[in-house]
């Protein structure tokens, strides 16, 4: 019920956010924060979860979508986990961010090579293949990796196995690569 | 053996079997009562207790009942609750006190025994994912999967029971950790980096809340829950002398400000009295003071205190902002708060504002007609002017939980138990097992409906066993009262299953081993709760009330202040009273 009415306490225009966590990386942590999105009925359009340099803290990436006062209520709840060490709402800040996707496309000898140089101009790899299929990796921002699997989707896309965005706060404000 | 108190250095380094380290570790805490209930998962745990004098097991008659006892003692004596259970449907049966808990920040630790870890996922005999079924109802809740980190589990679970906004903790204990052996050393001290409860409030936050009261010309104290959690009332009391701002309650607010003083407006929300509400409604600095601007309280929450600037005062961040706009958040303990703001305020000049209350005091107090059969509102009336506000009321939920709230005067903090934010019926009676633990110079009223008192009846035979003297008040109106009385207004008096039957009390009390005696006109209350009171130990009273009587004033759900409903004219007048003739109009007010 709060978040419906959260709409009214603050501004209502959704907009996507990604949100950095870190926790203790103890038994159940990442279901408690899966849970408290579905609890509250708060959205997620992607997850990862992984190790970090710290052994005892693991880093949750989640992007989410929501009005101000929702997302406040999303980093506030968080917060209130009691594994939770950090929560950082990255969309205002400089990041760097990668999402991976593993693509197996559908291919004929007549199809192959165009294919071949989609995955050449997205910088992306072939990683697998067989008479029918290529497996494609592909690495960049979010919306690169849509771009791509839209561009692939004509060719009839099998399958795909994706990791959702890992982003970190940017320290050198220039782009490396 | 035979434990000391005081646990000897020798001991402290003895190797001791898990049972015996957790039994020790609950003294190292200070747990004088644990509410429970033995079964194979726990019987270690229960041979560990058999020995120990310094910690009084109560045998419940249901693991709900444990749960509710636990928030009993807690609430009444500021403690944390203890409650162990056993494995499976044990644990299963804790849930609804768990949630019950966790809504109401009631600070408990529930133990529950767990299958041998190597069981754990195999669909073992009295196997429940209990650490994942109350995942979303605890503030926090561990599996222990070694006995080197029994004790440590234990002093978290303690500390984060307690702190911060206060709330259920659940320990899940496999028989097979518990049953290994080690050396029993209790951690001194404790600190965890991922969880630090912010108590001081902001130097910067307090100025400006302070300058806001200095300008306010209609200001409100809203005070909720927390201000008694945080042992916060004496803090309040000063603050609101000083300032001469009326103070309005959520039902667990009651108490936290004596309600026979002038400034007090009594309860607010949907069934709180008019003037509160309306002072709420007309204010222009509104302070919450340990609330969370819970729908009871607010109705729609744009239309809630429309034109009062808010100043929030709350341990729990999330809790600001979170359903209305908050203009100056000031998170911290209240009680911290309060003792620092105090210094900062000036006396307000609410001369005028308080004139403006007290006329609508006087024109809308609370009402009913007293006639020959027994209202409600007329044994809590009587109630409160007999025990004077020394009695700790333990309520259950429903119209005379409502009528509790508003027809007798609190005077003193944690004197006023009941389940609010969840509204679990079958609440009172365990509670006030529990406590009967936490107080002993005051008399422990249940006070339940006909509906209530049959969700955990079983109880009884705890309160005898134990000689609890607990005066058990059931409001008999041969109804769920108050879906009854949602039909009557909203659903066209369609009354689909809500009347009821139930057992005969008074030979109920007697089968159960306790005196009973039932009243059934307005001039045998005075006497009958005057005789319960006199009564030593345990004692039933069934009043026979009046069967359709509604609570007034009233909004219905989701809607304002503006929708608010008082008692009906024709029902004062006479006409839908039994025998107007006799009917004697009653008012009753707060301050
Ligand atoms: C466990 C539970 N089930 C259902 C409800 C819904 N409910 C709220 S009040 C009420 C009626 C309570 O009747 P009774 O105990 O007789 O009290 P009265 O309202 O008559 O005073 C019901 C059924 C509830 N609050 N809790
Ligand atoms: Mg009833």
């Amino acid at each position: 019920m709060s978040i419906l009415t959260t709409t009214s306490v603050a501004d209502a225009v959704s907009r996507t956010h990604t949100i950095s966590i870190l926790v203790e990386n103890r038994f159940g942590a990442f279901v408690r924060v899966a849970g408290l999105f579905s609890a509250k009925g708060y959205n997620i359009d992607s997850i990862s979860v992984g190790p970090t340099e710290d052994d005892s803290v693991s880093r949750m990436t989640i992007v989410t979508h929501g009005d101000d006062g929702i997302i406040e209520q999303i980093t506030k709840q968080l917060n209130k986990l009691i594994d939770t060490l950090k929560v950082t709402d990255l969309t205002y800040e400089p990041l760097v961010e990668r999402d991976l996707a593993l693509i197996k496309v559908q291919t004929t000898p007549e199809t192959r090579s165009e294919i071949m140089q989609i995955v050449e101009i997205f910088r992306a790899k072939i990683i697998d293949i067989s008479p029918k299929t290529l497996t494609v990796e592909a690495v960049g921002s979010s919306e690169k990796v849509d771009a791509i699997i839209k561009m692939l989707k004509p060719f009839v896309i099998k399958e795909i196995a994706r990791t959702g965005r890992v982003a970190l706060k940017r320290e050198y404000y220039g782009e490396v690569e | 053996m035979t434990p000391s108190k005081e646990s000897s250095p020798s001991a402290a380094h003895r190797t001791m079997t898990g049972f015996e380290i957790f039994v020790r570790s609950l003294i190292e805490e200070g747990v004088e009562v644990v509410f429970g209930y033995p079964g194979g998962a726990v019987i270690g745990i229960y041979d560990a207790l058999h020995d120990i004098s310094d910690i009084k097991h109560i045998l419940t008659r249901h693991e709900q009942g444990a749960v509710h006892a636990a928030e009993g003692y807690a609430k009444a004596s500021g403690k944390t609750g203890v409650a162990l259970v056993t494995s499976g449907p044990g644990a299963t049966n804790t849930i609804t006190g768990i949630a019950d808990a966790y809504m109401d920040s009631v600070p408990i630790v529930v133990f529950t025994g767990q299958v041998p870890l190597n069981l754990i996922g195999n669909d073992a005999f009295q196997e429940a994912d209990i650490v994942g079924i109350t995942r979303p109802i605890t503030k926090h809740n561990y599996l222990v999967r070694n006995l080197g980190e029994l004790t440590s589990t234990i002093k978290e679970a303690f500390y984060v029971a307690s702190t911060g906004r206060p709330g259920p903790v659940l320990v899940d204990l496999p028989k097979d950790v518990l049953g290994g052996k080690t050396a029993f050393e209790y951690p001194k001290t404790i600190s965890m980096r991922s969880y630090n409860p912010h108590v001081e409030g902001h130097l910067k936050q307090l100025e400006k809340a302070a300058a806001l009261i200095a300008r306010a010309k209609k200001p409100v104290f809203y005070v909720g829950g927390g201000t008694i959690l945080a042992n916060a009332s004496d803090e309040l009391r000063k603050i609101v002398k000083k300032t001469n701002i009326p103070v309005a309650t959520t039902l667990h607010g009651l108490g936290a400000f004596p309600e026979n003083d002038p400034l007090s407006m009594g309860m607010l929300g949907m069934h709180g009295t008019w003037f509160a509400n309306t002072a709420v409604q007309h204010c222009d600095v509104l302070i919450a003071v340990g609330a969370r601007f819970d729908d009871r309280v607010t109705g729609k929450p744009e239309a809630f205190a429309p034109n009062a600037k808010k100043i929030h005062i709350d341990i729990d961040p999330s809790a600001i902002s979170k359903n209305v706009k908050c203009d100056v958040p000031i998170v911290g303990d209240v009680k911290n708060v309060l003792h620092k703001l105090l210094p900062m305020v000036a006396p307000c000049d609410t001369k005028d504002w308080l004139k403006d209350i007290r006329q609508w005091k006087a024109e809308h107090p609370l009402r009913y007609k007293n006639g020959e059969h027994i209202r409600m509102q007329h044994v809590i009336q009587q109630l409160g002017a007999i025990t004077n506000g020394n009695a700790i009321i333990v309520s259950d939920v429903g119209q005379h939980q409502m009528w509790t709230a508003q027809f007798y005067t609190f005077m003193h903090p944690r004197t006023q138990i009941t389940s609010g934010g969840l509204g679990t019926m079958g609440f009172s009676l365990p509670a006030s097992v529990g406590a009967a633990f936490a107080r002993t110079d005051v008399p422990i009223v249940s006070i339940s409906g006909d509906g209530g008192i049959q969700m955990n009846i079983q109880e009884m035979a705890t309160i005898v066993q134990y000689k609890l003297p607990v005066k058990i008040f059931i409001l008999n109106n041969g109804y769920l009262g108050m879906v009854r009385q949602w039909q009557e207004l909203f659903w066209k008096k369609r009354y689909s299953s809500v009347e009821m039957t139930g057992p005969n009390y008074v030979k109920l009390a007697e089968a159960y081993g306790m005196p009973g005696y039932s009243a059934s006109r307005t001039e045998e209350v005075e006497g009958a709760i005057r005789r319960a009171l006199d009564t030593p130990g345990p004692v039933l009273v069934e009043f026979k009330v009046v069967k359709e009587d509604n609570v007034y004033p009233m909004w219905p759900a989701g809607q304002t202040y503006n929708e608010m409903m008082d008692v009906p004219e024709d029902e004062l007048s006479g006409v839908a009273g039994e025998d107007p003739i006799s009917e004697e109009l009653v008012t009753f007010s707060k301050g």
